[in-house]
């Protein structure tokens, strides 16, 4: 047994190509090597739709890598894992069941007993303050409440590997923060490693124990960058720290460039 | 101008609350007085020119005939038998019908809506099925089947399985990728996701061509009966025009309307009931 002493994930060389329609292939990402430690947080930024998220469903097993390797645990990904939970961009939360309902998915899909289950996920419900809201169903809810469904219908299942793909974007600024500080407070004593996808820099930074720079797509990893900023952090008054500035300056460097690549391309294309 | 209509200026916010309010029933007031209106500008106008032989009141009968008809028929009952008898057998074949062909459609196109390559396999086929016009198929079941309700419950099936078919099958295809992904990294399999994420989400499709396809089955069993049959509505529509009892025509066309509409109803209600976690509609909100 070496899962205690490998990394929680482990990419090594990974590559993913798709065929499109018209028939030609298109690489998301290619040459990937990145090691994040149990219990790491892990944020990834790179340039829109540089392929960031292509990364995820490999770690996943939604998707398989055309080349190299993709360890979990040190065990090499073969389709969904037990141990993995994703957060999506978009609500992946269920429209036809109610807030309590879809909390219990998880642990119910998993073969848990109803009323165990019904458990979990009041304790879950509870610790994201939705206990109040337990009957209703997602769309009498806010954004930002559906988005907590979703993180306790993640935490509910106890994930050791935790995807979240841009998570919180379609929230509003305010929101944003407190769902981001929400989530230090969630994570924190779970032990869970954490791989965190977004274009928005602070929020990588104000979050992230590393901060990876993705190259203008197809993505490779440009340069990994440490955050030693103290833990614990609240995402609203870390930002305005020096040390928190200085990081920023020093990342938008390396990202700024992959950026300004990306737009020629696509005022090239425009063009 | 007239004084109520215009607000004065400092008017309390309830009585313009009110104001509103009365505009709104006025409008309803209008819009089903005019309604009935019509209704029976029509009926009227059909009498007066079939009784003064505008109109060939052989042909077209006349409102006052048809209800007679009605009414005679209900009490004293049709030459095959009582009218409810008449409407029951036809509902029975109907729903008989409606059920299978739904139960089969609904079945047929989530399957093929998941797996692929039955989809691809058995594709071309269900196309070329459903380019024949089906109701051809009505007296082929007659020889089949006989006289009895089998044949209009067959009919039925097959005009009611298509539409369900197809928008199954596209509601199958059509899920949100993310729930079922997230669905998948929940931990469920791939019969839970079936069940219960597919199944959930193509629900709404499938009921959109519910409404439609029971009209094809009252088709089906209606059409069957024309043909050939013992009982039923359909048979009460051939045995008059035998006869040339035009009322009696109109008049089994005007019991299909009613039993048509009240199935509508308890569709729409049932839908109602299914679908409380979908958002109301704009304007209907709680």
């Amino acid at each position: 047994m070496n899962t205690d002493t490998s990394p929680a994930i482990e990419l090594r060389g990974a590559g993913k190509a798709f065929r499109t329609p018209s028939g030609t292939l298109h690489t998301a990402v290619r040459e990937l090597d990145l090691t994040v430690g149990q219990g790491e947080f892990v944020a990834v930024v790179g340039p829109t739709g540089c392929g960031k998220s292509t990364t995820l469903t490999l770690v996943s097993g939604l998707e398989e890598p055309t080349d190299g390797e993709v360890l979990v645990a040190g065990e090499p990904v073969e389709g969904i894992g037990d141990k993995v939970g994703f957060v999506f961009q978009q609500d992946a939360v269920f429209p036809w069941r109610t807030v309590l309902s879809n909390v219990m998915a998880g642990p119910r899909f998993r073969g848990v007993a109803k009323a165990e289950a019904k458990e979990m996920a009041r304790a879950w419900l509870a610790r994201v303050g939705l206990s109040a809201f337990e009957d209703r169903y997602p769309h009498q809810l806010s954004g930002g409440q559906r988005k907590r469904v979703a993180l306790a219908a993640t935490f509910v299942n106890d994930p050791r590997i935790l995807l979240m793909d841009e998570p919180f974007s379609a929230l509003d600024v305010q929101t944003r923060a407190l769902m981001s500080d929400e989530l230090l407070d969630l994570w924190s004593g779970t032990g869970a490693s954490v791989v965190f996808v977004t274009h928005d820099l602070e929020e990588s930074i104000a979050l992230a124990d590393r901060v990876v720079v993705m190259t203008a797509g197809p993505a490779t990893v440009k340069r990994i960058f440490d955050i030693d900023l103290p833990r614990p952090r609240k995402v609203e008054s870390v930002r305005l720290e020096p040390r928190f500035i200085e990081i920023y300056r020093e990342i938008w460097e390396s990202l700024g460039e992959e950026v300004r690549i990306t737009r020629e391309r696509g005022a090239a294309d425009v063009a | 101008m007239s004084p109520d209509t215009v607000a004065a200026p400092g008017v309390k916010p309830g009585t313009r609350a009110r104001a509103r309010a009365r505009a709104a029933r006025n409008r309803r007031l209008l819009v089903h007085g005019s309604r009935v209106l019509l209704l029976v500008v029509v009926v009227a106008l059909w009498e007066i020119l079939a009784r003064a032989e505008v109109i060939d009141p052989f042909n077209f009968s006349m409102p006052s005939a048809i209800w007679d008809q009605i009414r005679e028929w209900a009490v004293h009952g049709t030459a095959q038998g009582s009218l409810w008898e008449q409407i029951w057998y036809t509902l029975y074949e109907a729903l008989l019908g409606w059920v299978l062909g739904v139960t089969a459609g609904v079945v047929l196109g989530i399957t093929l809506g998941r797996i692929r390559f039955l989809a691809d396999v058995l594709g071309p086929y269900i196309k070329v099925l459903n380019a024949i016009p089906r109701i051809v198929l009505a007296p082929v079941f007659l020889i089949w089947f006989g006289l009895g309700p089998a044949s209009k419950v067959a009919s039925a099936v097959v005009l009611v399985f298509f539409p369900v078919f197809f928008n199954a099958f596209q509601g199958a295809r059509e899920v949100d990728r993310n729930l079922v992904n997230n669905a998948r990294i929940l931990g469920a399999s791939n019969r839970r996701v079936t069940l219960q994420v597919v199944i959930p989400s193509a629900t709404s499709w499938i009921f959109t061509s519910l409404h439609v396809s029971f009209g094809f089955a009252l088709i089906g069993a209606i059409v069957g009966e024309y043909i050939g049959a013992t009982k039923g509505l359909g048979l009460l529509v051939a045995a008059s025009q035998g006869t040339f009892n035009a009322a009696g025509v109109y008049a089994a066309m005007a019991i299909l309307a009613v039993v048509a509409l009240l199935t509508e109803g308890l569709l729409t209600f049932a839908e109602r009931r299914l679908f409380r976690w979908r958002p109301a509609e704009a304007g209907t909100e709680r």
